[in-house]
Order: structure tokens, then C-alpha cells, then sequence
């Protein structure tokens, strides 16, 4: 079928109910029946549940051929645990046909390439999915497509039971004897446990994989020791400095910081620019930049900021601790000042994915979100954006929050140049669907702005103060004018990844692409 | 191929961006910072065996890329060097607005240059005379003999002083507020308006100190400096902002110019507005005024 | 032209590429790039037009692009052919063979 976005989806993938994505809000006011896991009961008093080795955890828990495995990402490219627990199940106990189910996967997990070259890793399913593992898994070597979801899509699959999680690994920075974990007070601090928590609510079985042992009890604890069967102390969960950054800093980059300017004036056109308002932004270049214009129009205006949300990093905690922003709310921090200051600094909390970004409860917070900024590999003239596959059709990339957060606010502003190297960033089809366009409402590129025709009153926004805009197929038209048309991508009919929309529908399908032969 | 429009020899010419012509990454679209002028260079920030190449970057980067309204001006190498008069040729034959005479110290390397540009300009089939010239002053000797530079040619628009190796010469440094350079400023300007030609400052260096950018374009202007030489698209904005008129003064402006319309159309020569004598001399200024305002987005109106 | 020695022009920086041409028979062109799926075709067509206007018959010419836009990859394949020649310091014919 071909779906709202335009885009062909295979009828074998549309069974069980399974749809193509069909608009925004298709879902609402559904009913779905939650799946319960079925785990195990330690009603006899236990000391400690500290066992030797991954080895040794793994058979507590009964691994074996066939399972789905979980792990969150919050140690990012510094993470060694995904690594670890592969590397135990499947070359110390010998289990193959296993599934990752990631919060996100990234260059630091290179190694699972191998596993799934070998076929023993046979399923994927994640947000981000870079370096090795996706020219694999682009390759088509991975056995069943890999399963793409958004931070929101994820918790909303495993509750309603479509991932079903046999074992969840939590990575964290301190955990006490019976599993009590936090990310902070460790060596490998990350913050945020926010995508961790739904995975130790509905796994059968939690293995905390800790390498700062503390007293119990670890608290306030972001997973409870209530559902975890299994702790075990290695010497390190990852590599700190590419956990948490020294500080994001503010680009310098004169491109960055004309269209952060803009991003900022655009969002202070509009009625929803007031007291208490609340936002959301990426930590790229531009969509961080534009918190130090934004801040400009704030003091102007005398108004603060309600809340924040997402990945935090150093300058919304700076908001924070100025009190320019009342609440900061986070999934995931990304540097140290993020990281230092979570549960410390007066305001600033942690929630778990569901609450982030679910499209299934009862209401997430990105559904009370006014403003959001983001990037963009390539949007295209409907306003659908790709934030997955390069321009050459392979899989390097992560819808992460970008679907849920555009869905849910008032304002989704899209922040990128118009060209990178020699790649039109707007085009005139994207390669992937990875945010739908009706979810999209303004593109803020070097050269110039566009407003979705689905927003006319933010065309009005923006007339009122005299902020240009142009069209967006202008804006395409300008971008191959620098680069040159490109050429179709050439696919062949293997699909090797399935794009689901936040709500379950599927979004789009991304096929084996076919080297070009000159 | 992009044919561009005859340059203009006075127009506006606030901020001059140096970019270098052997970075394609740069040089695509330098443009989109709102900048007048842009200054691709093929002097200093070309390496010495990399001086053939920047030219055919540049040339087709003259000649695929629209500029649009942004002047395109080349900084050509020394009269001392092997490059320069290749460095002409492909000026000329890409269409550059205008070129820049590195470490200019005379008319005569005024003439040299001209007659290096007519020439190309008969070869590559290009109006004579088209290809406008600005001096750099790089030497003491440069500042002293300014007057002559300054009135050497009618291509020439402008001069600028180049900071860096003036003060070399002068076993001086930056200072911060400006002594170091302040004679050598004063001369080139008196030279400039003596010749009645355009007038620019040297760059700022230090990316990081905006209070110090901020005191010498505001002693820029103080000067009289028509505008100033700029390494990093973010410095346009506070040029643009400093040398902006007042709102004060562009309806000032629009009110002599009106009232000049209306008297001279009556036969007046001299009147008064709002108190204040008014005669034919305040009219260039007054248009100077209002032009300035327009590209500052202040100035919407029909009277320039 | 006749490409008498080995030359390069260029850079491996984003935006760039590098173009090595050495004397060969033929026009043999060793191609890659980060954009190759969706421009190496064009990118193939603007190295060989460009070889053709110089008239350069006999060639192994390897281009590295890095998203090199056409006007920066022409400026490259004749900075490497003149180089080739001795001849890229003076006297281009701008506007004739080099356009």
C-alpha cells in the first residue's frame, strides 16, 4: 500500500493488524491492552544479588537461543556494556539468534557488526543504528529487517507487548547489592536514566552491569532494585569522555549562528512566545545556538521560560540556574554540567521515555511542548523529514525524539543549511521518512525560511514582523541550482530496515541500495 | 556563465569580508552574510606553491557563482612577487568587480597595475575600464604618499590601510585605543576625501574580544571611515549596526532633500529646515544619509 | 595537452577533492566519492568534459571528491593537467580551453 506520506509499503510487512502510517493522531483515543512480563519471585530474603560474571547472570536469568535483549543508550559512544553482554552470550555460552532491542545503537558499537555478519545477532531493533552495523545491516546481512522506532515509539512497542524484552541489561554508573541504580555518584556518570526505566518495568528479567558498587540504598533510585533479578560489577561500563562531553559549547560556526538567530526570531513572532513557555532543543550546532538568541528575546520581553525538556546539556542548566527557566526535565544529559547538575540543581528533574515522548499514554510531556528546534539530514517539499539514511542510502543516523517532540508541540522548527558538502539538504524526496510533514511547520535554512502551507497562521506570525519567508520548493530549487539534480538513489527489493511512526503505523521501509556502477 | 553587472565605483561599501579563493567550502556562497563587498584573496592566505591553483578556484567561482548584489573584489599579490599579473589576467577574464593593490607605495604602482588590467581587459574582450582599482596601504611610505595613490587613477574607489605590516614598519603593535595607527589613519583619510575617493579600515584579529571590535568601529566611524575590512562573517553585524544612521538623522535627511526638491524647483537656493540653513552642500550628505538607511532596512522611500 | 609528468590538485577537505593525474594511455579514471550515489555519474561527465577541452588524449587520472561542487572539480582536473605540463603558473587561457 501506499501510505499517507506517499511512500510504498510492502504487503507482507502488513499483517497482524499492521498498518501504514495514515496521519497524525490516526490513534487516538484507541484502547490497547497493555503486555505484563512474567517474572520471577524473591520472596525469601536475599542478602546480596551480586553474581560473579555476565556469565553467570545470563543463566540466572535463563538465556538462551532466540532471546530479545535490551540496553539503553545513556552511555553513548562511550558505552562498553552492549559489547560486554554480547560477547558473553554469544561466544562464552554459544547462543546465537538473539535480538537487540536498543534505545539506541551508535559507532561504539561496531563490534555487534561482526555478530551479525556471523548470523547470531539476528534482529535489531533501536533508534539510532551508525558506523559498522549500519553498512551491515544496509548490506542486508542482518537476517530479519531492523526495526526502527522514535524515543517515544519505543516504550509505547514494548507496552503494548510487540517487543517483548526477555532480558534487560541497565548500564549503571552506581547501583547498590540488590540493584537500587542511579546515573551519578560513580566513574562513569551519565545523569539521566530516563530510557532505561520502561525496559525495567516490562523486561522478564533486569541485569544491573555497574562498576561503582555503593551502599544500599542507592537513592533515589532511576531503576528499582523491586525489579531487578541480577547484579554484576566489572571494572568499567564506558569510557567517560565519550559519555558526557567537558561542556557543549555554543558553535562559533558564523552559519550556525545566523540561522539560530532566525530560529529565535521566528519563534518570537508567534502568540505562543510568552510567559511560562516551554521548549525543546536539539544539541547540534544551530538548534543549540539559538537558546543564546532566544535568551536575547526573553530579557527583552521580560518573560522566562516554563520548562525545558530532551537531552540537556550546559546552556539550558545555565537558564536554570539564572532563573530564566523554571523546570528542566530530562531523558538524557550530554555533558558534564548536564550530568552534575540533574537532581541537584534546584528544578531539575528526571523522567522516564514514556513520559517524555509515548504516544499510547496518557499524555507525554511532549505533547504540552510549545516549541521544538531540530536538525535534519534532508527535508523535502512536503516538509517530510529524514534523519536516518545518508544521501547515499545507508542507514547512519537516529529518529530519537525528532518524530514525537515535532508531533506533539505547537511549533516544530527544523534548523539546517540548505546544502552540506555537495548533498542537497532540501530536496525534492527524501531518501527516509523519518518525521512526517504534517507534523513539520517551519525550515530555517541559510537561505531563507520556509512556512508549512499546513500553518498559515504562522505565515501571518511571521508577515506581521516582517520575517521573509519563501517557499520551500524555492528553497529546493535554489539548493540544485548550487549542487546539480541529483540522481535516484537505485534500490533493490530486499528491505533492511522498517521505519515505524511513533503510533506503530509503518512510516516508511528502507531497501539493500545498489552500488553505483560507472 | 554569471555575467556581472558593471560595478558601481561609489556605492556602498560598509563591510569587505576577506575570504580565501582557494577554499571551495568558503568562496560557494560568502555571500549569504549579508556583507557588501567580499574580498577573495589570493594573497596572504594562499600558500606560495598553491597560488595556480586559487586561480582557477577562482576563476570558476567567478564565473558559476551569483554573487548577487555583493561586490566581488580580488586581492591580487605584490608588484614584487612572480603572480601578479596572472593574478590580473584571471581577474579581469572572471569578471571581478574590482581588485585590490597589495602593499601599494606609489602612483606609478597604480599605473603599473592599470596598465596590466587594460591590457586584459582588451584580451579577454572586456569594456575598458570597467575593472574598478583599490590601493592597499601597507608601509609608511604607502601613508605618505596616499595623496598620490589616491588620485592616480579614475578606477580607483578606495583605499584601505593594512594593520599587519604597517605596524611592522612602525615597531609598533595593536594598541587598544588606536595610537599605534592614529597619524597613518589620519593622513590616508585626508588623502582619501582630498581625492574624494572611499576610505577603509584595517581588520580586526582578535575574534574573541568584541569589546575592543566594538571601540575601534566606533572610532572607525568617529574617523569618517566609509567601512572596514573583516575576517569572519560575524563582525558584519556590528559594522552594519555602527555605521547605521540614527533614526534622527535619516528623517533629517528626508526632510532637506524634500525641501531642496521643492525650493530649487521654486528657484531657491538657500531655505531653512526646522531652524537650520540649508544649501546645496548638505545634499550629498543628505543622500548619503538616506542610501545608508535603505541598506539598513531603515529607508523605504523614493527620494534616492 | 600531453600530460608529461604526474601532478595533483586539491584537497581531501569537505567541499574539495583531489584530482592526481600521470601520463597513461588512454583515459583511464579511477573515481570515488562521498556522494557518489546520487552525482558520480555527473561528477564522471564534468572530469571527462573538462579532459576533452584540454585536450588531453592519454591520462590516469584518479579524482578523491569530497562533495566537490562541479566549478571546484573543473578548477581542480585543470590545476592537476597544467601542473602535468609545466605550465600553470602564467598565460591560462581563461575564458578559451579553461571555461
Amino acid at each position: 500500500m501506499r501510505n499517507a506520506v506517499g511512500r510504498e509499503i510492502p504487503d507482507e510487512l502488513l499483517r497482524n493488524g499492521k498498518q501504514g502510517y495514515q496521519g497524525k493522531n490516526y490513534m487516538d483515543g484507541k484502547y490497547i491492552q497493555k503486555a505484563s512480563p512474567r517474572t520471577r519471585r524473591y520472596e525469601k530474603p536475599q542478602e546480596s544479588k551480586i553474581v560473579e560474571t555476565l556469565v553467570d547472570a545470563l543463566k540466572h536469568c535463563g538465556a538462551k537461543d532466540g532471546m530479545t535483549f535490551s540496553f539503553h543508550h545513556h552511555l553513548r559512544d562511550g558505552d562498553y556494556v552492549v559489547n560486554m553482554v554480547m560477547k558473553a552470550a554469544i561466544e562464552e555460552l554459544g547462543l546465537k539468534d538473539l535480538t537487540i532491542a536498543a534505545t539506541s545503537l551508535g559507532n561504539a558499537h561496531d563490534p555487534i557488526a561482526d555478530y551479525i555478519e556471523q548470523g547470531k545477532v539476528t534482529g535489531i531493533q533501536t533508534s539510532g543504528i551508525r558506523g559498522r552495523m549500519g553498512e551491515v545491516v544496509s548490506a542486508g546481512k542482518l537476517k530479519t529487517p531492523a526495526i526502527i522506532r522514535s524515543h517515544g515509539g519505543r516504550p509505547r512497542a514494548i507496552e503494548a507487548g510487540e517487543v517483548h524484552i526477555d532480558i534487560a541489561f541497565i548500564a549503571a554508573p552506581t547501583a547498590d547489592c540488590v540493584g537500587n541504580c542511579r546515573g551519578i555518584g560513580g566513574k562513569s556518570n551519565c545523569g539521566s536514566m530516563g530510557y532505561a526505566m520502561t525496559d525495567a518495568k516490562y523486561a522478564d528479567h533486569v541485569v544491573v552491569v555497574t562498576d561503582c558498587l555503593v551502599d544500599f540504598p542507592n537513592f533515589p533510585a532511576s531503576v528499582e532494585a523491586i525489579d531487578v533479578d541480577a547484579v554484576v560489577v566489572v571494572d568499567s561500563i564506558g569510557n567517560p569522555k565519550k559519555i558526557a562531553s567537558a561542556a557543549a559549547r555554543i558553535s562559533q560556526n558564523p552559519r550556525d549562528l545566523m540561522m539560530a538567530e532566525n530560529v529565535a526570531k521566528v519563534i518570537a513572532s508567534t502568540p505562543y512566545f510568552k510567559d511560562g513557555f516551554s521548549f525543546q532543543t536539539g544539541v547540534g550546532g544551530p538548534s543549540l545556538a539559538a537558546n543564546l538568541f532566544l535568551e536575547k528575546y526573553m530579557d527583552e520581553r521580560n518573560i522566562k521560560m516554563g520548562w525545558a525538556i530532551g537531552g540537556i546539556c550546559g546552556p539550558m542548566v545555565e537558564l536554570l540556574k539564572k532563573g530564566k527557566v523554571q523546570k528542566v526535565i530530562d531523558v538524557q544529559d550530554f555533558d558534564l554540567d548536564a550530568v552534575n547538575s540533574i537532581n541537584q540543581t534546584p528544578g531539575h528533574y528526571e523522567m522516564s521515555a514514556s513520559q517524555y515522548a509515548n504516544p499510547a499514554n496518557k499524555g507525554a510531556f511532549v505533547n504540552k511542548l510549545d516549541f521544538v528546534v531540530l536538525a535534519a539530514l534532508e527535508i523535502d517539499t512536503g516538509f517530510n523529514v529524514n534523519v536516518l539514511t545518508g544521501s547515499d542510502g545507508i542507514l547512519r543516523g537516529a529518529p530519537g525524539g525528532h518524530p514525537d517532540t515535532a508531533a506533539g508541540s505547537k511549533v516544530c522548527i527544523i534548523v539546517t543549511p540548505l546544502t552540506r558538502g555537495r548533498m542537497a539538504t532540501v530536496c525534492e524526496k527524501v531518501v527516509t521518512v523519518t518525521t512526517p510533514g504534517d507534523c513539520v511547520d517551519v525550515l530555517v535554512t541559510d537561505y531563507g525560511i520556509a512556512v508549512n502551507p499546513l500553518r498559515p497562521d504562522l505565515i501571518e506570525c511571521l508577515d506581521k514582523a516582517g520575517i521573509p519567508h519563501v517557499t520551500i520548493e524555492s528553497l529546493k530549487e535554489k539548493a540544485y541550482s548550487l549542487v546539480g539534480r541529483p540522481d535516484d538513489l537505485e534500490w533493490e527489493d530486499k528491505v533492511v530496515a522498517v521505519l515505524e511512526a511513533r503510533d506503530g503505523t509503518i512510516l516508511d521501509v528502507v531497501r539493500k541500495i545498489k552500488p553505483l556502477e560507472l | 556563465m554569471i555575467q556581472r553587472p558593471k560595478p558601481e565605483r561609489f556605492r556602498l561599501r560598509r563591510t569587505m569580508m576577506f575570504m580565501n579563493a582557494q577554499k571551495p567550502g568558503l568562496i560557494k556562497d560568502a555571500y549569504i552574510y549579508g556583507c557588501d563587498s567580499i574580498m577573495l584573496d589570493l594573497e596572504d592566505a594562499v600558500a606560495e606553491n598553491q597560488k595556480d591553483a586559487a586561480r582557477f578556484s577562482l576563476y570558476h567561482a567567478l564565473t558559476t557563482i551569483d554573487y548577487g548584489n555583493t561586490e566581488v573584489i580580488v586581492r591580487i599579490n605584490g608588484l614584487d612577487t612572480p603572480h601578479w599579473q596572472e593574478d590580473i589576467r584571471v581577474c579581469v577574464a572572471g569578471g571581478a568587480d574590482g581588485i585590490r593593490i597589495a602593499k601599494c607605495e606609489s602612483a606609478k604602482d597604480v599605473h603599473t597595475v592599470e596598465a596590466a588590467v587594460e591590457a586584459a581587459e582588451r584580451e579577454f574582450g572586456a569594456e575598458v575600464g570597467r575593472t574598478l582599482l583599490m590601493a592597499a596601504l601597507e608601509s609608511p611610505k604607502g601613508i605618505l604618499n596616499a595623496y598620490e595613490i589616491c588620485s592616480a587613477s579614475e578606477r580607483m574607489f578606495g583605499v584601505a590601510i593594512s594593520g599587519g605590516d604597517f605596524r611592522k614598519c612602525m615597531q609598533t603593535s595593536f594598541q587598544p585605543d588606536g595610537v599605534d595607527m592614529l597619524a597613518a589613519r589620519g593622513q590616508m583619510l585626508l588623502a582619501a576625501r582630498a581625492a574624494g575617493i572611499q576610505c577603509f579600515d584595517t581588520v580586526f584579529t582578535d575574534l574573541d574580544n568584541e569589546a575592543g571590535f566594538r571601540a575601534e568601529v566606533l572610532q572607525n566611524k568617529a574617523m569618517g571611515f566609509d567601512g572596514k575590512s573583516l575576517i569572519n562573517p560575524k563582525q558584519i553585524r556590528l559594522v552594519h549596526e555602527v555605521f547605521a544612521p540614527t533614526e534622527k538623522e535619516v528623517r533629517q535627511a528626508e526632510k532637506i532633500l524634500r525641501a531642496f526638491r521643492e525650493q530649487s524647483a521654486a528657484g531657491v537656493g538657500v531655505f531653512t529646515v526646522d531652524g537650520k540653513m540649508i544649501d546645496v552642500a548638505f545634499i550629498p550628505g543628505a543622500e548619503r544619509t538616506l542610501r545608508l538607511a535603505r541598506a539598513c532596512g531603515m529607508y523605504e522611500g523614493d527620494l534616492v | 595537452m600531453e600530460i608529461l609528468k604526474s601532478a595533483a590538485a586539491g584537497t581531501l577537505e569537505s567541499s574539495d577533492c583531489l584530482v592526481t593525474v600521470e601520463p597513461g594511455q588512454g583515459i583511464t579514471l579511477d573515481l570515488s566519492s562521498s556522494v557518489m550515489n546520487q552525482y558520480g555519474r555527473q561528477i564522471k561527465a564534468t572530469v571527462l568534459e573538462t579532459l576533452e577541452r584540454l585536450e588531453v588524449k592519454d591520462a590516469c587520472v584518479t579524482v578523491v571528491d569530497k562533495g566537490a561542487l562541479d566549478c571546484t572539480l573543473k578548477a581542480r582536473v585543470e590545476c592537476a593537467v597544467y601542473r602535468s605540463c609545466g605550465a600553470s603558473a602564467s598565460n591560462i587561457p581563461w575564458g578559451g580551453a579553461v571555461r
